[in-house]
């Protein structure tokens, strides 16, 4: 690596034509790219949702199933993947399996504050009228949870996002693979390009999410739960500009 | 009630509700909540559960449909033993109201109401037009059906609240304090409504308050408990009011009980006396022989189809010849045969002439209604 | 799996792991150089405006903003892209495009936390403050910082954590650091053993990192945090650790 520095000193940052070029390959990336973000939140989803139904019907083991979450979470991904060679070697599984770890966390706690965010009394009265409990929480209990479920995901979809770029590493990586092949062949356009196509995913997500929240959500006046991860002024600034059809 | 494959209770005939020697200890108490309670609900009644913080009122009514699970005892709903079924075809049978509504946040009005029937398996017509009886029965406007319930006032929520409860026409409803957390115009009005609408359907209500006044005024049957779940007294409350069983029922009541026991009797209900009353074509003589002979400084004046139209003083009498040339002021305090003897009593005591003057619907006059008349009324 | 372990423990026992730049410790402790820089210094660009704009309660905005970005943006892409500039400028490889780089992703949860916790500052105890005379410099000194300090010392942690986490991928832009044996490793199976010493390393690190604040924390915050606060806080301790490593 030590030898980078003369020819990257002469290039421009980029060069459109070479861009241009390359279209077929920022299409396969790009896919590889949501490919590898989708399976990861939605496998990640699934298991975190397991496990906050199992930590709201048992209590106790909320404690153990997030602090195990969290152990994993502050794993350096780079470490991550060495620690999974021996045992998947390179390539896609390897990536698979560290990306859906990064998204336990976050989508367990905000799943199951959520679900701790149902009005206690919408639950009494759900269950007075004769719900059985596990009609109520497919029924009542998740749809409540929604907003703060939609917020996890989209965290958890965000920082995906920016973690397949790592997995460039480990033989995967999507618009990474322009970054990373740009360093090994100090070709700054490959960099540049890699990095502002995953930027504008990010940022397209992020925004797909918020106008998700927004769909998701028509029953929304001041309600919305609070979400972990996130400031709650900005939610409530944003839900009670939104029709305020106070008591009549 | 089917009968074969459950434990039927042979009495149940107009008796929808028995707890049977019910009790409730929660595990590590000392005392038990809820201490072998025995307590027959009749059937098209509102019985209202009342009494101090820890008496196990709310206990008591939760474990009814079995929210709360009782330690000991039985409770029959129907002749049925609640513990031969199935926990949720229990409750998609019984009515439930709680103090904070717990409409579905994320469901419109019109949804919300339509839960039980859905759970039921109701078929979408049959839904729609219960929910639409339902919002006129309950004075729900229907334009509300499509909206969420966070756009609606305390009170509308209250009533959406019933509406759920009475979807399915469950034959008893249960209600937890439903209009305590409503402000003091909007629970009058609630508590009107539910009379109305009780005079309409006739379900079994187990109502639970802490406010006696509240119980008085729906209840056809109050049962007061004591901590622990004790039965001190049921009685109607008008005879709860003329005799308590003892200290505790007593200072429950409160200490203006002879008023209270107004509020639940009407004019018609009492003795009327004779009042100084002259025809407006009568003289001035004639209106002081009818004061003389009442002993009153006053006379009430009707015209001649015998409404009554006001009252003159003795004074104004001096320097005239007739009724006719003068002009009667009007009662105050003018009452017919519907009004409550507590009203009565008001009117009479802020009154100039002390006394309430009872009228027909038309106006004419009917007699006259004095404290002595209302203590008459109590005391009997 | 068995030839990776054998991988490991042959360097683990050589000579080479334990001495020299290219050994652990010295690789280690590039690496924790580098953080503690990275912080350091992210710190003194992200709190005084924090405490400003918190003092003046206004920039909620900003905040939120703030930590949406720094989460969109991967630093992989990051460092990489400040590559070529920092050439070019002369700033050379290695070193600097990975300091900025982790500066920046230093700064967003510091900011936030710092911002959030001022700005929560219980309104009875600047009350009372200001009726005691106190001016805005004095507030902030003696009342808000103090009140806001474990959110602060929060926010650091996440930041410490994220950083040195992702300063393995300086290795990439040649920066020699715990990153190095990794990433080599990655391409020549030869070089396994190296790659998981140096990954258990990390990994200690980071948990040793997280560990020191969480004792801070505690030390500093004897009095319990009001219930409340803890959902609402921008940036709770594992959840950014790893946001791209």
């Amino acid at each position: 690596m030590s030898h980078l520095g003369g020819a990257l000193a002469a290039e421009p940052f980029i060069r459109w034509d070479w861009v241009r070029d390359h279209t077929d390959d920022i299409r396969s990336n790009f896919w590889e790219h949501v490919q590898l973000t989708v399976l990861a939140v939605g496998i990640g989803f699934v298991i975190a949702l397991a496990m906050a139904l199992v930590a709201v019907r048992w209590r106790a083991l909320y404690g153990p199933l997030a602090a195990f979450c969290a152990a994993l979470y502050s794993v350096p991904s780079v470490a991550l993947f060495a620690l999974l060679l021996p045992f998947v070697g390179l390539g896609t599984q390897n990536a698979l399996i560290a990306l859906v770890t990064y998204t336990l966390l976050i989508l367990l706690r905000n799943i199951v504050a959520g679900l701790d965010g149902v009005p206690p009394e919408v639950r009494e009265a759900a269950d007075g009228m004769g719900y059985e409990r596990w009609r109520r929480v497919v029924r009542v209990d998740l749809p409540l949870a929604t907003p703060a479920i939609v917020a996890g995901l989209r965290i958890a979809t965000v920082t995906t996002i920016g973690l397949v770029t790592v997995t460039a590493l480990v033989g995967e990586g999507g618009f990474g693979r322009f970054i990373n092949e740009g360093l090994s062949r100090q070709f700054p356009t490959e960099i540049v390009l890699g990095s502002v196509l995953s930027v504008a995913l990010a940022i397209a997500c992020d925004v797909l999410f918020v106008l998700a929240e927004r769909l998701l959500v028509p029953w929304a006046r001041a309600t919305v739960p609070m979400e972990v991860g996130r400031p709650g002024r900005m939610t409530f600034g944003r839900w009670s500009r939104r029709g305020s059809t106070v008591n009549a | 009630m089917t009968g074969a494959a459950t434990t039927a209770d042979p009495s149940a005939e107009d008796v929808a509700i028995r707890l049977d020697h019910l009790t409730k200890t929660y595990p590590g108490a000392s005392r038990p909540a809820v201490d072998g309670l025995d307590l027959t609900i009749p059937r098209g009644e509102l019985v209202a559960l009342v009494g101090p913080s820890g008496c196990g009122k709310t206990t008591t009514l939760k474990m009814i449909n079995r929210l709360i699970e009782p330690t000991g005892g039985t409770v029959w709903v129907g002749g049925v033993d609640i513990r031969t079924q199935p926990t949720h075809e229990l409750r998609r049978g019984i009515g439930y109201v709680i103090q904070q509504a717990g409409l579905f946040p994320h469901r419109t009005v019109g949804d919300n109401i339509a839960t039980v029937p859905k759970l039921l398996g109701w078929d979408r017509g049959r839904t729609k037009a219960r929910v639409e009886e339902l919002a006129d029965l309950l004075r729900l406007d229907r334009g509300l059906l499509g909206r969420y319930p966070a756009a609606l006032s305390g009170g509308q929520q209250q009533r959406v609240g019933v509406a759920r409860a009475l979807a399915a026409d469950p034959p008893v409803l249960l209600m937890d304090e439903p209009y305590s957390a409503v402000d003091p115009i909007v629970r009058s009005q609630l508590q009107e409504e539910l009379l109305t609408l009780q005079r309409e359907v006739h379900k079994t209500i187990v109502f639970v308050t802490h406010d006696i006044d509240e119980a008085i005024k729906l209840a056809n049957r109050i049962a007061i408990l004591n901590v622990g779940g004790i039965l001190e007294q049921v009685d109607s409350p008008a005879e709860m009011l003329r005799a308590p069983r003892n200290d505790f029922v007593a200072d429950f009541l409160g200490d203006d009980r002879g008023i209270k026991r107004l509020s639940l009797m009407t004019v018609g209900d009492a003795s009327l006396s004779k009042g100084p009353v002259v025809d407006e074509s009568a003289s001035a003589d004639d209106a002081r022989a009818t004061m003389a002979e009442l002993g009153y400084d006053w006379v009430a004046v009707c015209d001649g189809a015998d409404r009554l139209r006001g009252w003159v003083g003795a004074a104004e009498l001096d320097g005239t010849a007739s009724i006719g040339e003068l002009t009667p002021k009007p009662f105050l305090s003018v009452v017919t045969a519907d009004t409550t003897l507590k009203a009565a009593l008001d009117g009479i005591v802020t009154s100039r002439t002390r006394v309430a003057m009872a009228v027909d619907d038309d106006g004419r006059y009917l007699g006259m209604l004095t404290v002595d008349d209302l203590a008459e009324g109590v005391t009997a | 799996m068995p030839e990776i372990l054998r991988q490991l423990w042959d360097y683990l026992s050589s000579d080479a792991a334990w001495s020299g730049n290219r050994g652990l410790p010295a690789l280690t402790w590039a690496h924790v150089k580098l953080s503690v820089l990275a912080v350091m210094v992210a710190a003194a660009i992200a709190i005084p405006p924090a405490v400003l704009l918190g003092h003046i309660r206004r920039g909620g905005l900003l905040a939120v903003s703030v930590v949406n970005i720094g989460r969109a943006i991967p630093t992989f892409a990051i460092i990489a892209l400040l590559l070529p500039f920092s050439i070019r400028y002369g700033f050379g490889l290695g070193f600097w495009p990975t300091l900025v780089a982790l500066v920046l992703l230093a700064i967003p949860p510091i900011f936030t936390n710092t911002y959030t916790g001022i700005r929560d500052t219980p309104p009875d105890a600047l009350e009372a403050a200001r009726g005691m005379g106190m001016r805005a410099g004095e507030l902030m000194r003696k009342v808000e910082v103090p009140v806001a300090w474990p959110l602060i010392i929060t926010g650091l942690r996440v930041s410490a954590v994220q950083v040195v986490a992702t300063a393995t991928l300086g290795a990439l832009v040649g920066y020699r650091n715990l990153g190095t044996p990794i990433i080599t490793g990655f391409a020549q199976s030869s070089q396994r053993g190296p790659l998981l010493a140096a990954a258990i390393a990390v990994i200690l690190l980071a948990l040793l990192t997280d560990a020191a604040f969480a004792w801070a924390e505690r030390r500093l915050a004897p009095w319990r945090r009001p219930a409340g606060r803890r959902a609402d806080v921008a940036v709770t301790a594992p959840e950014a650790a790893a946001a791209v490593t």
